[in-house]
């Protein structure tokens, strides 16, 4: 049995339920990471010092991840437009620079964990470290998804391209659309916990 | 996203644009939070260039900004309503007097004449 409206527009909705359908997760996940925003509000507020992020955290060292996780969101774009041009080739390119974008952040953001871990700054040892090591772990968590995601459809899922191809699309637009909510929810973490 | 290819080369042009300038905003985000200004101006200050980035990402690399569908704008119409409750939950927080101890303004006041005969 095939599902149906993978492709074709759906007439009540206006839209096929590919892409209701990440949307209706990416909403999801804006409540997911919403309620930690929230949490990080209340913690800030009600704490009675607070440390500026720049003096516990690598400035520098965030700021080229947020410029990698953008570089990752164009890559990632182009893949998608690649395929509209039907040039497999280009796809199977930006895909990949996509991955190793994606591979590199959490490279860097290692090493950042791993500075802290060496220094004892740990979540236990103070609330403004607690909620930085969750936020950024559950966006981690994130990130590591969309590379399995993504690494699939760079390779085995790719063939897909042959036999159905405007399924394939919609496939990697919807994989786009999770990419890019990553990197939003990176561009509003990176100044929170960092900067201020 | 669907569309022609010319519409295609068109979005590639209009990502190379929201690339350039989300990189730019990176970097003013960063020099802004050398400037010394007091903490509600500089929150406030990270987070219109945050939004602003934001808002480029999700209109033109997520498409939002040709979408046609009503029940997809409903759908996050909804989840921003329900976002800027959850970011007011902490207010509440703040604003809940359940359980805290007051003084009355009058509470050094000698009691009243008929409390004394008892």
């Amino acid at each position: 049995m095939e599902i149906p409206y993978t492709v074709a527009v759906r007439p009540d909705t206006g839209i096929n339920n590919v892409r209701l359908g990440i949307w209706l997760f990416l909403a999801s996940e804006v409540m997911l990471f919403g309620g930690l925003f929230s949490t990080y509000v209340l913690l800030r507020v009600g704490a009675t010092e607070w440390p500026v992020g720049a003096t516990l955290l690598n400035v520098p060292i965030g700021t080229f991840n947020t410029i990698v996780l953008i570089g990752s969101s164009v890559t990632m774009v182009m893949a998608h437009a690649s395929l509209k041009l039907s040039d497999f080739k280009k796809y199977r390119f930006y895909m990949g620079a996509t991955i190793l974008l994606a591979l590199s952040f959490l490279c860097v953001k290692s090493y950042e964990y791993w500075e802290k871990i060496e220094t004892s700054h740990l979540p236990a040892d103070s609330t403004y470290l607690a909620i930085y090591w969750t936020m950024t772990g559950l966006h981690g968590i994130h990130i590591i998804g969309g590379v399995i995601v993504n690494s699939y459809l760079w390779g085995p899922g790719s063939g897909m391209w042959h036999t159905k191809r405007e399924q394939f699309e919609n496939r990697v637009e919807a994989a786009g659309l999770y990419w890019h909510f990553v990197d939003l929810v990176w561009i509003f973490l990176f100044p929170v916990l960092y900067l201020l | 996203m669907s569309g022609s290819i010319e519409e295609t080369k068109k979005h590639i042009a209009d990502y190379k644009k929201v690339a350039a300038t989300l990189a730019v905003l990176t970097i003013v985000t960063v020099a802004v939070s050398y400037l010394e200004v007091s903490v509600p101006v500089a929150i406030l200050i990270a987070l219109v260039i945050a939004s602003t980035k934001g808002s480029l990402v999700a209109s033109v690399f997520m498409h939002l900004i040709g979408e046609r569908s009503k029940t997809l704008y409903l759908t996050l119409a909804l989840t921003a309503a329900f976002f800027v409750v959850l970011m007011f939950i902490p207010l509440l927080g703040h604003l809940d007097q359940v359980g805290v101890q007051k003084t009355l303004s009058n509470a050094d006041a000698p009691a009243a004449h008929g409390d004394e005969a008892h």
